[in-house]
């Protein structure tokens, strides 16, 4: 509380971002320890956490007061009118302070208390289990087993402490290919299908440089590859452009040289790093925050920002990936520079591709706890959680669940899940709020305590799922379980409802959606009424003169045959 | 549609070009779309062409001996391309509904006959020659659509409201105006020889007449020709007194020119112009820029092209999307008609609309600001009511504008998708307020398709007066005879409809309109999963309505036995 200098200012306007009529709703500004908060005279109430400010801007003095804008992580962008300057510049300071913790343990999720006890917080962190996952899938097997290599977070610290990996492969093996990979990110098993057999299996780059070469990395792909029994072959996908690992190899990094391992395919993807993707962003949102935007603007903007390019290269990734899985029975390794970005988002859109499973809601949690969480997104770091290095900021997840809108626009009945599951999921990478995304691995998440301290999302999202059920839903449709996207670029739109959520202006009037999701909810409330109707017309049928009947059509027919002189 | 290694033989020889034919049919192995999709292999069948010349319905069959037919009108074809490799002839033929159909046929000679049988069948010169005069209805017409949408209905409606208006039958002869209906509707305080004079002064002698009646507040939209000023600056006291007679009592009303400034003062050298202020005082006129005639249809040439590459990656999609140019005419079309709705509702301002002709960009907007305002014009009847009065008896011409399509290569200059981008218009305000229209996207579909070629007379000509001539009521048969049955409607019906009593405002922001995929992508990627999606919304719909209509049931046959119990009770 000390960056609080001021709690409460009166007579602030709030701006409408893309009016064309400079309308503003005036109000009252508050300021608590976690959250800024504007009440307008309609009693309505703005609020914004403050880990979801990304920036803070005082603009230049106006006849009717100071302007404040305050950018969101979530997208929200608010343009309040101060009147004092100095209020503004108070407010101003704080919210620079307080949105920029210094430590993990000043983030909100260490404070926020949803009134629940210590068993029920322990429960919640229980609901995704891992290794309940592997078993679903079919882990460990004849030829895939748990290794407890890295039960110490000896070999790696960024992976989880259990990994599954070829039962051929023995212990002086991943260990000497943990020394050939970039920080120690050794191949592991990422996903399995059980009819195929075939896996999908993730690594960092090698540090191969322009010769270099490991017999136990050699011996590692060869088991990965022999762990298959239909496929003779298996696929490297680096997912970088060919440029980057080649400039990679003077670092002494580089990619796999196709003559020093036998029997893979290697391939380049193509996806960008993280500065580019961020600075796309960057520029779609400068295009997209324009006032009185021509269309022209829009569509050359959305060119020259990539974002869309990045997204579709992303999305043919994780078809490759899918394809050579599903159609050829073939493994696949996937890596990038680190293994922890683009391998994230190829793996678990391949998975998502691939498995019906991860389209259901409980799927979708188990999706993301295991490739992104475990294997060592760096959320903190990539969302900006505490005042650190901008240039490790990066939207690589919420490429991925933009690809998943993607899809569900494709397949609209193929997940169980809603847009607003999606756009809570990401609201929550950033809030800070719960304990899932803090810290950037798991062992340091172990460090932070999270499990102890903070409460986990999954729960809550479960306990709300009705909002976030799509009503038209099908596990019918389920049954063709490999989903095939088309990539031709003009499936490709604009995520208006992520990147203007908070515009409600821009958006349709009515929504169909939830028309038909309130239907489907209400339609649930008729059938049992419908019972209970039944199950009293029946019982007060059943007097003396009366006759017992419970079907709708049978109590009809009985009515129009009653005796009038009753 | 392509026909894989099947050989493809002639069923019966094309037919001569004496005779008239109006439909392609197709017999096929396989029927799937250019681009490979939804490819479904059958077996067993012949496959063949055929230029047919008797009469039938257009559909596409599936006999029982596996066949798949597809049925082309003539008039729908565009444009054709033939190409050789050795002996395999390849007609490539484009739609004006944007598809496009190759059909490879082995024999130089006999590729050669069809292609120019197509050829001289789908540009028949004269309009009495095409299929609307030898079509023959093999459904039961219930009601006559030619009838169903008279003038003197319409202003009926108004009647009771609009005092100050009168029906005049000054143009019955169509001699005051070629492309005005013989009645219009007009200020009362107007005789119809004022009306004669203030023909001579507005363009096409379309003086300005009553678009739209606004009940809240009795203001109206009035539509026009641009008025003759020319270059000194003529005048015309009835003009004025005509547009003066729409006024309130020191309420000022709103010009709106549907051309920009310098435009508009161009036109003045070729004798046309634009109300100077010095004479209508009253008046604010405000310009916009809605583009016209090649511009629109090069747009549209661009975007069809740019849909129909599946190859190009995500830049150069976007750069030409961009630079169709498609999305920013919806957009300035969409915001003159905001505006117009906009002074009408909240403004309490009677308008005047035009731009050079006013049977355009005109129409555009005076038809989009009903759709705005006007709720009635969001049902079935009302819509197919707005087409009849805004373009139809409006004298838009049909005729010139959807002669050709995206695929032409004629430069005319009268050829222009103005009517495709008024249902765009009206398709971008039925994403924003999809409850709020009782009609769906397949029927602005259907309207699109039998604006280019169809098997009814609706279209056909370029306005009333033509269309008499022709005889088409007595000649053809009406769309609306068709789609006003309750079979067909069930198709066009928007399962979500809630009648809607308010104004709705659409959002013309770039990040809210939308490039319409059932008309541009239509041919270009399978729809399965979205139709699918769609069957589902109307199943839940359906199960919601039986299941209230059961509740109901239930509960009056339960207030019935309560009722009887009490009776038992207390005798």
């Amino acid at each position: 509380m000390e960056h609080i200098r001021t709690t409460k200012v009166e007579q602030v306007k709030l701006l409408d971002r893309f009016s064309t009529s400079n309308k503003s709703l005036t109000g009252t500004l508050y300021l608590t320890a976690t959250h800024l908060l504007f009440i307008d005279a309609h009693q309505k109430e703005t609020w914004i956490l403050h880990h979801h400010i990304a920036s803070v801007e005082k603009l230049a003095l106006t006849t009717s007061g100071c302007p404040l804008v305050i950018q969101c992580k979530n997208f929200r962008t608010v343009h309040f009118i101060v009147p004092r300057e100095r209020d503004c510049h108070d407010i101003y300071n704080s919210l620079l302070q307080l949105s920029k913790q210094a430590k993990y343990e000043d983030l909100y999720a260490f404070s926020y208390n949803p009134k629940q006890n210590d068993a029920e917080r322990l429960r919640g962190w229980e609901l995704i289990d891992l290794a309940e996952e592997y078993k679903r899938m079919g882990v460990p097997n004849s030829n895939w087993q748990l290794s407890d290599a890295n039960r110490e977070y000896k070999i790696c610290e960024t992976y989880p402490r259990e990994l599954y990996v070829p039962r051929i492969a023995s212990k002086p093996i991943i260990v000497g290919s943990s020394k050939f990979r970039s920080k120690g990110r050794f191949p592991v098993l990422s996903y399995y299908h059980q009819s195929k057999e075939a896996a999908i299996c993730r690594c960092s780059q090698p540090l191969s440089g322009f010769s270099a070469r490991c017999l136990e990395d050699e011996h590692l792909l060869q088991a990965i590859s022999k762990a298959n029994p239909a496929n003779r072959y298996m696929y490297v996908m680096d997912t970088r452009p060919r440029l980057n690992a080649m400039a990679n190899r003077a670092a002494g990094k580089g990619y796999e040289n196709e003559d020093n391992y036998s029997n893979i395919r290697f391939q380049f993807v193509g996806i960008e790093n993280i500065h580019v993707m961020r600075s796309s962003l960057q520029k779609l949102l400068e295009v997209n925050g324009t006032k009185g935007l021509s269309v022209n603007d829009f569509y050359s903007g959305l060119e020259s920002s990539g974002w869309l390019r990045h997204i579709k290269a992303v999305m043919d990734a994780a078809i490759f990936l899918a394809k050579a899985i599903a159609a050829e029975s073939a493994s696949v390794l996937v890596h990038c520079s680190d293994g922890w970005d683009r391998t994230s988002q190829v793996c678990s859109l391949g998975s998502l591709l691939l498995d019906p499973y991860y389209r259901t809601i409980r799927g979708f949690m188990v999706l993301i706890e295991k490739d992104w969480i475990s294997f060592g997104h760096k959320f903190s770091e990539r969302c900006g959680h505490l005042d650190g290095d901008p240039k490790e900021v990066s939207p690589v997840f919420t490429q991925f669940l933009e690809c998943v809108w993607h899809l569900t626009e494709q397949f609209p009945q193929a997940f169980e899940f809603n847009e607003a599951f999606l756009l809570q999921i990401h609201e929550h990478i950033h809030s800070c709020q719960f304990g899932n995304f803090i810290g950037n691995c798991q062992k340091e998440r172990e460090e932070l305590k999270l499990k102890e301290k903070t409460y986990s999302l999954w729960p809550f999202l479960l306990d709300d799922q009705k909002k976030y059920l799509n009503p038209l839903y099908s596990s019918q449709s389920q049954k063709s379980a490999v989903l095939e996207p088309n990539t031709v670029s003009f499936n490709f739109k604009f995520w208006r409802n992520m990147y203007h959520q908070f515009d409600r202006t821009l958006h349709p009037r009515q929504s169909v959606f939830n028309i038909i999701m309130n239907m489907n909810e209400q339609n649930k409330q008729l059938e049992k009424d419908i019972k209970d109707l039944e199950s009293i017309t029946a019982v007060s049928g059943d007097r003396p003169g009366g006759q017992a009947e419970s079907t709708l059509t049978t109590l009809g027919q009985s009515d129009a045959t009653r005796p009038t002189s009753c | 549609m392509t026909w894989g290694d099947q050989a493809l033989f002639i069923q019966r020889t094309p037919c001569c070009a004496e005779v008239p034919a109006w439909w392609v049919q197709l017999h096929a192995f396989s029927v799937q779309g250019l681009f490979g999709k939804n490819s479904e292999q059958l077996t067993n069948s012949s496959s063949g062409l055929e230029l047919e010349g008797s009469v039938r319905g257009r559909r596409v069959e599936s006999p029982t001996d596996n066949t798949e037919e597809l049925w082309l009108l003539h008039s729908n074809i565009d444009a054709i391309d033939k190409r050789f490799v050795g002996p395999l002839g390849t007609i490539i033929i484009k739609c004006k509904d944007f598809r496009i159909i190759q059909l490879d046929i082995p024999g130089m000679e006999e590729c050669l006959n069809i292609a120019s049988s197509i050829e001289a069948l789908s540009t028949l010169d004269s309009i009495t020659l095409m299929y609307p005069f030898f079509y023959r209805p093999m459904f039961e017409v219930i009601e006559d659509g030619w009838h169903s949408f008279l003038p003197e209905q319409e202003f009926e409606l108004y009647s009771s409201t609009i005092s100050e208006w009168r029906l005049s039958y000054v143009n019955k002869e169509f001699s005051v105006c070629p492309s005005y209906p013989p009645a219009v509707i007009v200020p009362k305080a107007i005789d119809d020889d004022a009306l004669r004079k203030v023909a001579t002064f507005r363009h096409g002698g379309r003086f300005p007449v009553l678009s739209y009646y606004h009940k809240k507040n009795g203001m109206v939209i009035m539509r026009s020709g641009q008025p003759l000023t020319g270059t000194n600056g003529r005048r015309c006291k009835e003009d004025e007194k005509l547009i003066n007679a729409t006024l309130r009592a020191g309420k000022r009303g709103y010009i709106i020119d549907t051309r920009p400034l310098n435009i508009a003062q161009q036109a003045r050298a070729k004798g046309g112009g634009f109300e100077q202020e010095a004479h209508y005082p009253q008046w604010r006129r405000i310009h916009k820029s809605i583009d016209r005639y090649h511009i629109l249809q090069e747009s549209l040439i661009k975007l069809v092209e740019s849909c129909n590459d599946q190859t190009q990656n995500m830049d150069r999609w976007l750069s030409k999307l961009e630079a169709s140019n498609w999305l920013t005419h919806i957009k300035e079309i969409l915001t003159t008609a905001c505006l117009a709705a906009q002074c009408l509702d909240r403004e309490g301002a009677s308008i005047l609309i035009h731009g050079t002709e006013g049977t355009d960009s005109t129409l555009q907007v005076t038809s989009l600001a009903q759709i705005i305002l006007e709720p009635r014009s969001r049902t079935i009847r009302g819509f197919e009511a707005l087409i009849e009065r805004e373009w139809l008896q409006a004298g838009h011409p049909f005729q010139q504008r959807c002669a050709q399509s995206a695929y032409c290569n004629s430069k005319q200059k009268w050829e222009s998708p103005v009517f495709l981008l008024f249902l765009d218009c009206v398709w971008q305000i039925l994403r924003q307020f999809p409850c709020s229209f009782e009609f769906n996207e397949n029927f602005l579909i259907m309207l699109f398709e039998h604006a280019y070629a169809s098997q009814f007379g609706t279209f056909l000509g370029n306005n009333e007066s033509e269309r008499c001539k022709l005889k088409l009521q007595q000649k053809t048969m009406s769309l609306w005879s068709w789609v006003n049955r309750p079979s067909e409607l069930s198709k066009f019906t928007n399962p979500l409809f809630e009648a809607n009593n308010l104004v709705i405002w659409p959002s013309v922001a770039p990040q809210s309109l939308q490039l319409w995929e059932g008309i541009f992508l239509r041919w270009n990627r399978s729809s399965k999963y979205l139709d699918e999606a769609y069957e589902e919304m109307v199943n839940i719909i359906e199960y919601n309505k039986e299941l209230q209509a059961k509740v109901n049931l239930l509960r009056r046959q339960l207030a019935e036995l309560e009722t009887e119990d009490g009776v038992q009770e207390s005798p």
